[in-house]
């Protein structure tokens, strides 16, 4: 059992001594210090503002980009020196090209076996007419599935930045911009009505001709989308909103988003492991054929317009 | 075609650098739009129709289109500041 | 320092090369954000240029089969192809978000100047 020593007990022990030498309170010349335990130092409101008062004083002389000599002088040298490099990595870059094979040579190092094979095997492999489509969808789909993620992300990090929320929109109706231009222009509204359903007609025909013409998914899907920017803003979003709010947003584009995942999906498994993919390859030159080029298509392109209309809609008025 | 060929990319270059050197916003961005419609020329110059198609849909309409709306927003809140303060309305933006 | 001897035949290059020094010239030296924003989307532009320079053989028409003519004596190469198209849509994705940025910036700072911006920033000791 242990008992605690009261403190003039204590002080006549080896252990205090001893730790009050290594505390430092015996001093070799003078002999026995005193010690005793400080005052709490609160420091005063004057003192604080004043050193805040300093410290912003400081500041603003450093970073006066009027009077202060040195910041001026970084300003010039970097205007120099990117002159500098600007023109020594063009100069660099030109040599460089001066040195490469001819534009329009057959025999480059770039025409190699690659794109022979692409060529030459493409229309039997994916069922596309046109190469290049066939080529982006089934030979190089993981750059289309990089793109496909690149907008996706986009989308998602300018709704983080833009939107607010349905309310605030409502309750924000005088400082929205659309005030300051006229309400129902009539040439506006007249041309977007011969024009749009143009637009809308040709860019489902550029997508569904996807794999037999120039186009594809993106070309049509940015067409539609521009077709939808051309109506909203000639008719007002409360027109848009009856067949294209959030709700029909969402589902269009986790649809496609999961469709496109499912069928690349399958392609991938059945075509690695050297089993036949049942989706059928056509005669080359119908609509329905191409195998899995007309259904990506399709999705493709509807994701595409909903991202392109997405940014306009989020820039104007902060919400679908 | 190769004297087409060579006035487009000269057109190219004179409208990059115009593009720096003009002081009103408006004007450097219809001055960028001229630029993406040549780029989209020049692609079928080159055999490559898909991406004529894209460049001018994307290019010349869905980027220039974002621009001009930057810019409604950028003014039209220096506007509202301005009309509350009493002020005069619309100075253009440097 | 000596130069090679395609620099007249590759003239198309050549200018996609001085595209993008102006683009980048642009990107650095202006002061307005919007202008820097403009110079990133031309120095794209001169990037795909390039890359479809590369893909171009004189004689040949555009990659999309005719008549059953499958031999690739026909048709340009159509690698480069693909690889711009999928550098179109990203670049159009990444002026929108920067697009975004500059307009919360706007409405923190009510200034487009990016020094002014930097030096408010410093003085806020962010």
């Amino acid at each position: 059992m242990s008992r605690i020593r009261n403190q003039s007990e204590y002080e006549k022990t080896f252990a205090y001594r001893f730790f009050r030498w290594m505390g430092g309170e015996k001093d070799a010349f003078v002999g026995n210090m005193e010690m005793r335990p400080q005052k709490e130092y609160v420091e005063e409101e004057a003192t604080i503002e004043e050193r805040m008062r300093d410290r912003q004083q400081a500041l603003e002389e450093v970073y006066d980009s009027v009077h202060n000599k040195e910041l001026r002088f970084f300003n010039a040298l970097y205007k120099c020196f990117s002159i500098v490099f600007c023109i020594a990595i063009v100069a660099l870059l030109i040599i460089t090209v001066s040195y490469l094979p001819s534009v329009g040579r057959e025999d480059k190092p770039t025409n190699n076996v690659v794109s022979d094979t692409y060529i030459s095997d493409g229309l039997k492999d994916t069922g596309a007419v046109n190469i290049v489509t066939g080529m982006i969808l089934s030979y190089r789909a993981f750059d289309t599935f990089g793109e496909t993620n690149v907008l996706f992300i986009a989308t998602c990090c300018v709704m983080i930045m833009l939107m607010v929320d349905e309310d605030k929109i409502r309750e924000n109706e005088e400082s929205n911009d659309r005030i300051f231009e006229p309400k129902n222009d009539v040439i506006l509204k007249v041309v977007a009505g011969l024009l749009v359903p143009i637009v809308f007609l040709f860019g489902i025909y550029i997508i569904l001709n996807g794999h037999l013409s120039p186009g594809g998914g993106f070309s049509g899907g940015a067409m539609i989308g521009a077709g939808m920017i051309l109506y909203v803003a000639a008719f007002g979003f409360d027109r848009m909103g009856k067949f294209f709010n959030e709700k029909v947003y969402k589902c269009v584009k986790v649809t496609a988003l999961i469709c496109y995942g499912c069928i690349v999906t399958y392609y991938f498994l059945t075509g690695a492991n050297g089993l036949p993919c049942l989706i059928p390859l056509g005669r080359p030159g119908a609509i329905l054929s191409g195998g899995i080029t007309l259904p990506i298509n399709i999705f493709v392109g509807s994701e595409v317009a909903c991202t392109m209309y997405a940014f306009y809609a989020l820039f104007r008025r902060g919400g679908l | 075609m190769t004297v087409f060929n060579i006035i487009l990319l000269a057109f190219l270059v004179v409208c990059a650098v115009s593009v720096s050197f003009s002081k009103n916003l408006l004007n450097s961005i219809l001055i960028f739009m001229s630029y993406s419609l040549i780029m989209s020329i020049i692609w079928i110059l080159l055999e490559s129709p898909d991406l004529a198609i894209t460049e001018a849909a994307v290019g010349a309409g869905v980027t220039s289109i974002l621009f001009f709306v930057t810019l409604k927003k950028i003014h039209a809140i220096s506007q509202e500041q301005e009309e509350e303060d009493g002020h005069e309305p619309y100075q253009k933006s440097k | 320092m000596e130069i090679g001897t395609h620099l007249l035949a590759n003239y198309a290059e050549v200018v996609a090369v001085a595209l993008f020094g102006i683009g980048f010239t642009n990107l650095l030296l202006q002061k307005n954000m919007i202008k820097k924003i403009i110079g990133l989307n031309i120095m794209d532009t001169a990037v795909y240029l390039f890359l479809a320079e590369k893909g171009y053989i004189e004689g040949h028409i555009a990659p999309i089969v005719v008549n059953g003519n499958v031999s690739p004596d026909t048709y340009i190469n159509p690698v480069p192809s693909g690889l711009v198209l999928t550098g179109i849509v990203v670049s159009v994705s990444v002026t929108a978000l920067m697009l975004s940025l500059t307009i919360r910036l706007y409405r923190r700072y009510h200034t487009l100047d990016l020094d002014e911006i930097t030096m408010r920033l410093k003085k806020e000791g962010l």
